[in-house]
């Protein structure tokens, strides 16, 4: 399936990641953005997920372009979420679990058994439905991911790393002065910003987003809301929400699930406007979901 | 006697049962909607009142005849086999009449002694009669009292609830009655304890032995009683046992929590508890069967002078019992940690490992160190291990290939046997044993502010 | 770098990701991770390692206590030594000496003769007794009874003694092996299984000696537990989780038992000592105490596991059946007590498998006293326990009694094997999930 409708987005972007380039001069291991985006960066076909005897997911295939945000919508229990946890492969660590079909990220299967499951979760960063930063000082959730992977030679250098990541994630202003606390004695929408800053500050290509606002307050998602905006410029990010509203506010992209099937794709402005298909339209006119 | 004591007031109180039902059954004929409450509680609470009454000053009259008697016997006595007497001789006198009384008296007594022994004898049967009449009085007392109740419209059932309210709150005060037994007892003997030594020289003396100071009048000679030797060996052992369970039990609990299949931990979990089912008296056979001469050949092999009774085998031994309550307080603990901390170190790309280490851990840190504080306590209390396996001699040292002594073990040693209550060898041990108790009632409860506080937090 | 997604690479950030310093790290994370599952692993494996030497000891250990060793001899119930009417005064020392002495004619020198009526056991004798006093027509006759022989010869006949050492360090000289190897010749010696470790209680010579007393003591002891602790541990549990106001009172017995728990046991013992046997002037070493004494240390896990099975119990119960118009007493006795009772029971079994294990508050009490007989047992009488049994024997210096101990141990593994089994079978066939 041909993404379309993307590269008129794909080369604003590029217009905005080179701005936020010059801006952003100090920020070292971020991917730069080259080259059009007129391929998907995240490519899936006909993935099938069980869990035990249970089918999950049916038959999905899909296209995700870098740099926008595409927002995963259906009923619950209609499996984006599942489908999200493929992408990084966490559905791994659910025994029953099992994965067929092809995802690929770049061209690159990340099912093929000698991908390693380690690096992709570094380039396929993830943010939970409920804020879970680890309990240490905010300054050490940061560092944890870059820590593991080496990302950085030396202390200045993670310092960088730490704050770049937290200016990114619109927290260093509130956190500047308080980088021993706990990253528990922040606020629910600090928390879940702390965790995207953990996310970016291993710099992945990907981010996922499983519901990232469903525990937060009004003012807190819209600040989040406001972040996923800003961070699309670098990013690809995938997003599952279940508010509509959400999904018509910050996406480019959307992908409506039912029952394990992919049932529609497309621009986020087609999607809600002019449905074409008719369980679509039912879920955002609103008559179930 | 006692044994048909209260079966004659059981059998008094199925009968008042079946009075009563009788009676409720009679006041309203055929129409037994009429009665408040159903027959069984009338007849119930006609029971209740018959058998607690009455059972209550039985058990009263149990624990005050003896002393009662005793005191009674020895003001009987006449006055010059007691003048002058102190207090070790005065209760040897009333052994040797309570044995007159039971008939068990060896060698031929005195003849005060003689006819004390008999006059005790001919009491204890009148206190035995008078006890059963008064039960009985108070039986039928109690059952005319109940009876007169019974009427229609009497609420039996709220009775009968009250009354069983009323039993409950008393078992559940026997908990606290078990703490203060047990406080009053080790206070009460601990002191009089310290009336024979001082504390200074109890906590801070580096001497300990007591065998030697088996006379009272022996004791002034000083440093037999200083415990330092007796908790220095305690700590000794529990350190060596903790250093033995502590990375066994905890890797193990890491093991199974996070890398084991289900069924490889379904298999192993209950596997690790029988170490935790087994009584403690078959692992200090254990030590002194296996595992002493295992040491011992070892040293001899390394060149090393192993003790047989080491500290080394009791800690060891006694390690190997405390696995269990390490691995299963941290698996506690690390499974508690909530699924999305595991969620968010792995999706950012760390291994199992790495979680482990940067994130369960730190997260479960609080319940493992608490199930450590408990483990700790449990083994400076533990007892048979440490007097089968281990030395007897107080002796200062921090070496584990030398005999230690601890407080449980000396408790044991201080007290088997006789058992008068008034030299400083039998009181030492109440000494020992407040130590013991108070110790490990703050250990406990550290531990389980800890994990309490750590609950909350995931809760 | 591979080139499988070069084509579709959108950026070249992907890239350090494949570096060989990156491979290198990669590698040694997934080594430390192999590491720490191989240290779990070796920590689990040592543990289980341990309980099989622990058991495998044992059983080696022990197993040879359940044969015993013995020797058919025709004895002659001689009537100038043994009375038909006072059968239990009679001299049967001699009937037992003259039944050996007939059998080695050779054996004439009196040293000789003393060493020789050393092969039979002492209990020998009471045997023969026994016999002949249910059957009293057999004195003046003859008649052959297995008897076992004394501990040394069990010991040589079972291997523990080894020939092949010289004499000196054996504790049988050649003489002696050679009247036994005699006997085995002449097909008189018969390896059997050792009933006296089940039927006989405790003796001085281990051949003779057995549970029945410490089984005995143990029962009475667990009954007294259990008789007491059940009622008050449930009574207790119900009130505190159900009927009990939240204020001081409640919350001081709640931390109260939670501290109970983990009170050392040996300090119960030093209040039944102080309490029990000082205040009350209850008699020593007697089940009564002891079974007073465990029920104190049993008390707290009852009533702690009671009021876990009662909060499982979903409120929708008792709210239906409040609704009905029951009383809560009513509700507690006729709906939410029996559905919790199958758990009650699992922890009351599992409570009792502890408290017979339980060793050193017997200890203080004076539970360990020689019971020769088991006539003697009552519940105020001196008595011990099998754990204690296991104490004293441990103790014994006669090569005999290791055996007998590792043996008296599986008995008693036996027991709480049983007992937690049926905690088990409880547990799993009245197990309840609520949904």
């Amino acid at each position: 399936m041909v993404v379309t409708g993307a590269a008129d987005e794909g080369s604003r972007m590029n217009e905005q990641v080179r701005t936020g380039d010059i801006a952003g001069a100090a920020v070292s291991a971020l991917p730069r953005g080259a080259g059009p985006a007129v391929t998907a960066k995240v490519r899936a076909r006909h993935v099938d997920v069980f869990y035990g005897d249970k089918q999950a997911l049916k038959d999905v295939s899909v296209d995700i372009p870098a740099r926008a945000v595409t927002a995963f919508i259906g009923p619950s229990g209609c499996g984006k979420s599942t489908f999200l946890r493929c992408i990084n492969r966490m559905n791994d660590t659910i025994p029953t679990s099992r994965v067929s079909g092809q995802i690929t990220i770049d061209g690159e299967d990340i099912y093929d058994p000698r991908l390693d499951v380690v690096q992709l979760r570094a380039r396929v960063g993830m943010v939970f439905q409920k804020p879970n930063p680890f309990p240490k000082s905010i300054y050490e959730n940061v560092a944890y991911g870059p820590r593991i992977h080496g990302l950085a030679r030396n202390k200045p250098e993670l310092d960088g790393i730490v704050m770049s990541s937290l200016e990114k994630a619109g927290l260093l202003k509130e956190v500047r002065d308080r980088l021993g606390d706990s990253g528990t004695s922040l606020s629910g929408g600090q928390q879940q910003r702390l965790c995207i800053a953990r996310a970016i500050a291993v710099s992945p290509e990907v981010i996922l987003m499983d519901e990232p606002c469903s525990a937060l307050d009004p003012i807190a998602t819209a600040r989040i809301e406001e972040l996923i905006d800003e961070l699309r410029e670098n990013y690809c990010i995938i997003m599952v929400t279940h508010s509509m509203q959400q999904a018509a506010r910050v996406s480019q992209r959307t992908a409506f699930f039912h029952l394990g099937e992919l049932i529609e794709q497309g621009d986020t402005t087609d999607i809600f406007t002019n449905p074409r298909n008719r369980q679509t339209q039912d879920y955002i006119t609103g008559r179930y979901g | 006697m006692l044994t048909y004591a209260f079966a004659a007031l059981l059998a008094l109180t199925l009968v008042s049962f079946m009075i009563g039902r009788w009676r409720a059954h009679a006041c309203v004929g055929v129409s037994t909607w009429k009665l408040h409450s159903r027959p069984a509680y009338h007849a119930s609470f006609v029971a209740a009142w018959v058998g607690i009454p009455a059972g209550l000053l039985l058990l009263a009259w149990l624990m005050i005849q003896g002393p009662v008697l005793d005191r009674l016997v020895m003001v009987s006595l006449p006055g010059e086999l007691v003048a002058g007497k102190g207090v070790g001789e005065l209760s040897l006198i009333l052994s040797q009449i309570k044995a007159v009384a039971g008939g068990t008296a060896f060698g031929d007594p005195a003849q005060p002694i003689l006819e004390a022994g008999e006059r005790l004898k001919s009491w204890r049967s009148i206190a035995e009669l008078a006890m059963l009449a008064c039960a009985m009085v108070v039986a039928m007392l109690g059952m005319v009292v109940a009876q007169s109740r019974i009427a229609p419209e009497f609420r039996a059932r709220q009775a009968v609830e009250r009354i069983l309210d009323w039993l409950m709150i008393a078992c559940a005060v026997i908990a606290i009655l078990t703490t203060l037994g047990i406080v009053v007892s080790l206070l009460i003997e601990a002191m009089r304890f310290f009336g024979h030594v001082s504390p200074l020289r109890f906590f801070f003396g580096l001497s300990w032995e007591p065998q030697i100071a088996i006379r009272a009048d022996q004791v002034t000679a000083g440093g037999a009683f200083g415990a330092i030797p007796v908790f220095v060996g305690t700590f000794l052992i529990a350190l060596i046992a903790m250093l033995v369970a502590t990375p066994v039990g905890l890797l193990s609990a890491i093991y199974l929590a996070e890398y084991a299949s289900p069924r490889f931990r379904a298999a192993i979990k209950p596997t690790l508890e029988i170490l935790a089912g087994i009584p403690t008296v078959v692992y200090g056979f254990f030590a002194v069967l296996v595992v002493s001469p295992a040491l011992r050949t070892f040293g001899e092999a390394v060149g090393l002078p192993i003790a047989p009774n080491s500290a080394l085998v009791a800690g060891g031994v006694m390690g190997i019992m405390i696995i269990p309550f390490i691995s299963s307080l941290s698996d506690d603990a690390i499974t508690a940690v909530p699924r999305s901390m595991r969620d968010g170190s792995l999706a950012l790309g760390a291994t199992k490992n790495e979680t482990i280490i940067s994130v369960l851990l730190p997260a479960a840190l609080p319940g493992i160190m608490g199930g450590i504080l408990l483990a700790v306590s449990r083994a400076i209390g533990e007892t048979m291990i440490v007097v089968m396996a281990a030395g007897i001699i107080a002796s200062l040292t921090l070496n584990p290939f030398q005999p230690v002594t601890t407080v449980t073990v000396q408790i044991v040693t201080l007290l088997i046997g006789d058992s008068e209550f008034d030299n400083p060898k039998t009181l030492a041990a109440f000494a020992l044993g407040l130590v013991l108790f108070v110790s490990t009632l703050l250990l406990n409860i550290v531990a389980m502010r800890i994990v309490q506080r750590y609950r909350e937090q995931y809760e | 770098m591979s080139d499988v997604s070069s084509t579709l690479r959108t950026g070249p950030a992907t890239g350090h990701w494949r570096t060989a310093a990156q491979q290198r790290r990669l590698r040694r994370r997934y080594a430390a991770d192999r590491r720490m599952q191989i240290l779990g692993l070796g920590a689990i494996g040592l543990a289980v390692a341990l309980l099989g030497i622990l058991f495998g000891s044992l059983v080696y250990s022990g197993y040879l206590a359940f044969a015993q060793t013995r020797v058919v001899l025709e004895f002659r119930i001689d009537p100038a030594l043994v009375q038909p009417d006072r059968i239990q005064d009679g001299n049967f020392r001699s009937i037992i000496r003259q039944a050996l002495f007939q059998q080695f004619p050779e054996v004439t020198s009196r040293r000789q003769q003393t060493e020789l009526a050393k092969l039979l056991s002492p209990g020998a004798e009471w045997i023969v007794r026994d016999h002949v006093q249910a059957n009293p027509e057999l004195v003046g006759r003859t008649v052959n009874l297995l008897v076992p022989v004394a501990d040394p010869y069990d010991q040589l006949s079972k291997g523990v003694i080894p020939r092949d050492v010289p004499e000196s360090q054996r504790r049988l000289g050649d003489e002696a092996i050679g009247w036994l190897d005699s006997l085995d010749r002449r097909g008189l010696v018969r390896t059997t299984f050792a009933w006296e470790l089940f039927l006989n209680a405790d003796s001085r010579f281990p051949e003779m000696a057995g549970l029945a007393g410490a089984m005995t003591g143990s029962f009475l002891t667990l009954l007294v537990c259990l008789l007491l602790s059940i009622p008050l541990g449930i009574a207790a549990a119900v009130y505190l989780e159900e009927f009990a106001p939240k204020n001081r009172l409640t919350s001081l017995i709640e931390v109260n038992i939670n501290n109970l728990a983990a009170v050392p046991s040996i300090v119960f013992g030093l209040l039944g000592l102080a309490v029990f046997l000082g205040f009350l002037g209850l008699p020593r070493s007697a089940p009564l105490v002891g079974g007073m004494v465990l029920s104190l240390i049993t008390l707290p896990t009852i009533v702690i596991a009671t009021r876990a099975t009662l909060k499982a119990v979903p409120p929708s119960i008792r709210e239906a059946a409040l609704a009905i118009g029951a009383s809560k007493h009513q509700v507690m006795m006729h709906h939410v007590l029996p559905m919790a009772m199958p758990g009650i029971m699992t922890a009351t079994i599992i409570g009792l498998a502890h408290a017979l294990g339980e060793t050193a508050p017997l200890l203080l009490i004076g539970m360990n006293a020689f019971i020769p007989s088991v006539d003697s047992i009552g519940l105020l009488e001196p008595a011990t326990a099998l754990p204690m049994q296991i104490y004293s024997w441990a103790d014994s210096p006669e090569r005999g009694f290791v055996a007998r101990t590792s043996a008296a141990i599986l008995v008693l593994l036996g027991f709480l094997v049983a007992m937690n089994a049926v905690a088990i079978y409880l547990r799993q066939r009245f197990e309840r999930t609520w949904s």
